[in-house]
This record gives C-alpha cells, structure tokens and sequence, in this order.
C-alpha cells in the first residue's frame, strides 16, 4: 500500500486526536460515583438550625467548639460562627421619633466571652445573638461562584469545595450575612459547613454540643420526627434579612427588630 | 446534477473543520473539567465526601453515656439538664476511642462556672448570674455546689 504525504497527516492526525480524547475520558470512566457512605443518604434530610435568642448567655463555648473541631484559621477576623453583643439605649423623651442606633460588638467574636461593659439599670437593651451561615436554600453565594467551588448540597448545605475555590472573593462579597471568609493559610474562601462530618454521621454540630443552655439546636426538615417542627410552630420566628429572599434556614426566635 | 454541486468540496472541508472544532472543544472541556462535576449540580460531587472526611473532635454526649451512665443521669436528673458533656469538659473524641491510654480532662470550677455564671447585663434576665468575687470571696465553686447537679450539698 502506497501513501503520499497528504493521506498520511490526515490519518495520523485523526489518530492523535481520537487517543488523545480517549485517554482523557478514561479517567472519567475510573472515577465512577462519588463514595457513599453506609446508612446516609442525602435525599433523606434538609438541615436547618433554630436559635433562640433569649437563652444566649454569650459564654462563647460555640465559637470556642467551632473553631477547635473544624481548623478555622487561627485570629480574630475568622470565625465559622460568631457572636454579637447588642446594645440599644434608652430613647431620650425629648427625641422619642428619633431612630434606635444599636451598638454592637463582637470582641474576637466572642472567643473569650464578654467582658461586662454596659452598666445595669439605665435603660439599656442588652443582648446576643449567636450567627453562623444561614444554609440559604437559594443562597447569593453560590449564585456568584464563577467556577462552581461552593453550591447547595443534596441535604440543604452550602458548601465549599476548597480543592477547586480560585478565592476570587465573590462569595465574600455576595454573603448578606457576611458568613464568609478567605482563609490566610490556603487563600481560599472559609465558612460554616454545618458540620458536615459529623451531621452525616448522626451527630449534632459542634456548636451546638457545646452550647450550655440549649440556645442553638440542630434541626432536619424532612425528618418528620424532629422536634425542630414543634419548635417552629410554637414559637414566633424569623430569619436575618427575609427581605433578602435568600431562604435562610436558620430560624431565630425572640429576634430583635433591630438585629440585621 | 454534479453540475449543481461542483464546489462541494469546500462545503465538506468546511464541515471537516466544524467537526474538528466541536471535538476540540470536548476535549478541552474534558481536560479542564474535574471528575465528578456535574453529576449533582453545578459542582464537583467529590466535594461531599471531601467535607464529610474532616476528623471529630467532639465525641457526644451518647459516646459519654456508654460509659458514664451514672453521670449523665445526675445531670439529667439537675438544673444542668440541658448541658451536654463536652459543653464544660471539652472535646473528648480523642478519650471516648481509647480510654484507656487517653485521660479525660477535668476543668478548673473557678474557670469554667465562671464562664457561664459571671454576671453580665447582656444575659438573660432568668438565668442564674452571680457577681463571682462577691459571691465565692475566693472560694472554689465545688466547695459549696455539686459539679454535675448544682444544688446545694
């Protein structure tokens, strides 16, 4: 068989390109499905989490659990889970139209606890309010990532895939709740994954573990049992920022007008 | 009727040259995009396990009770109900696997009931704060109180 130099550039580059595509989708065919772990199957849950404001004791013990379980860069701008300090003083009775200005302060984030800095007895609201991640269930975040490195997972979990985040920083931007945080170890986005390891292993987060008075509670939506469903009927909830339509799903009770 | 089609060479070139690049494109995609993606959504499904594979520190308060039963009655029986184990003792993962060669850790009382009991204008009105130094005058909290139910001995 005779082959001029036309005939064999066609058949040799045909030759490279089929193997060379071939050989990329193999890996593909290796990789199969995703492990899946014995006796937990996504489609079965859809976690949320109820906090009730008024059992906040501010002792920090959740930040504390939070920061030990899941690594979070060491320091005091990075936290998975946070706590505030209210404070709202009294109205003045000449200026009774004037607007609350509520001061608010997170002392490393509540770490350490709160020092006692407001004085009783003049007037003053206090308060905590212990923040996380909402686990939006249409969540601005995710909306924004360019590369699809953070999404919704199967269970109701905002997630961040850290071996594929470019840290572009949208996500940070785009959180209403600023939940979000670029690591300084790996110069990728950070934040609450709901405990992840431990809520597919029958376990309640960290957080609330560790929390004393019961203020934060693991909940399952699709689990018909959860007490999380009484909890909500009886008691008169609210999301942060439900303006922002973002399906937040951790339900505070006993929030205050003044909390954003 | 060949005549209509003379220069259809060019035509089938063109196409050559189309096909060329949409399989250019596939491979492409196939090289840049991980295993896995797309099979849930628009991520790697990998991830999952990724964040799933994290190590526990905190073992709960059920691995706690499969040895110290006695003691998670006299909370559950007391004023610290609500309190799980590791929510004073700290993370004891690590002592709930081996605890034999792993020792629990016992808390300083002055240290922790502090943390929960010091007084603070931000707390609840209901829940029981005391000004420490003027309340214990030095003394530990477990001279007068139980650890696991506060009450009075």
């Amino acid at each position: 068989m005779t082959m001029n130099r036309r005939d064999f550039l066609e058949q040799g580059g045909k030759f490279i390109l089929l193997t060379g595509a071939a050989a990329l989708a193999w890996d593909h065919v290796l990789a199969g499905q995703p492990e899946q772990a014995p006796n937990y199957s996504m489609n079965d849950h859809w976690w949320a989490m109820f906090i009730d404001v008024e059992k906040c004791i501010g002792c920090g013990n959740c930040v504390r659990a939070c920061k030990a379980e899941n690594d979070v860069a060491p320091g005091p701008s990075y936290f998975r889970t946070w706590v505030e300090r209210y404070h709202i003083p009294k109205k003045s009775p000449d200026h009774l139209e004037a607007e609350d200005h509520p001061m608010v302060d997170s002392p490393n984030g509540g770490y350490d606890g709160f020092p006692e800095k407001y004085g009783d007895g003049d007037g003053a609201k206090n308060f905590f309010v212990p923040k996380l991640c909402n686990h939006c269930a249409h969540s601005p975040c995710v909306q924004v990532c360019p590369v699809g490195a953070t999404y919704v997972s199967p269970d109701g979990v905002v997630l961040v895939d850290k071996t594929y985040c470019l840290g572009c920083r949208y996500c940070v931007q785009a959180c209403p709740y600023g939940c979000r945080f670029i690591d300084p170890r790996t110069h990728t986005v950070d934040k609450c994954n709901l405990c992840y390891h431990r809520i597919t292993r029958g376990l309640t987060t960290a957080c609330c573990e560790a929390c004393p008075t019961g203020a934060r509670m693991l909940g399952d939506l699709k689990n018909p049992k959860d007490p999380i469903h009484e909890l909500l009927r009886d008691h008169t909830v609210q999301v942060l920022k439900p303006q922002m339509a973002t399906g937040a799903k951790v339900y505070y009770n006993g929030l205050d007008g003044s909390v954003r | 009727m060949r005549q209509t089609f003379k220069d259809s060479e060019h035509l089938l070139r063109l196409a050559a040259l189309f096909a060329a690049g949409i399989l250019l494109f596939f491979i492409t995609r196939a090289a840049l995009m991980p295993a896995g993606f797309g099979e849930l959504g628009h991520y790697r499904s990998g991830s999952l396990q990724d964040n799933r594979s994290h190590r526990l520190l905190f073992a709960g308060s059920a691995a706690c009770a499969e040895c110290h039963d006695d003691v998670v009655q006299t909370v559950s029986a007391g004023k610290h109900t609500s309190v799980h184990c590791e929510a004073c003792h700290g993370p004891h993962q690590a002592h709930a696997s081996d605890p034999t060669t792993v020792a629990a850790k016992r808390p300083d009382p002055l240290v922790l009931c502090a943390t929960c009991h010091e007084k603070n204008v931000a707390k609840p009105r209901q829940f029981p704060q005391v000004d420490i130094q003027e309340h214990a005058a030095g003394a530990s909290c477990t001279d007068c109180h139980q650890a696991h139910s506060p009450a009075m001995e």
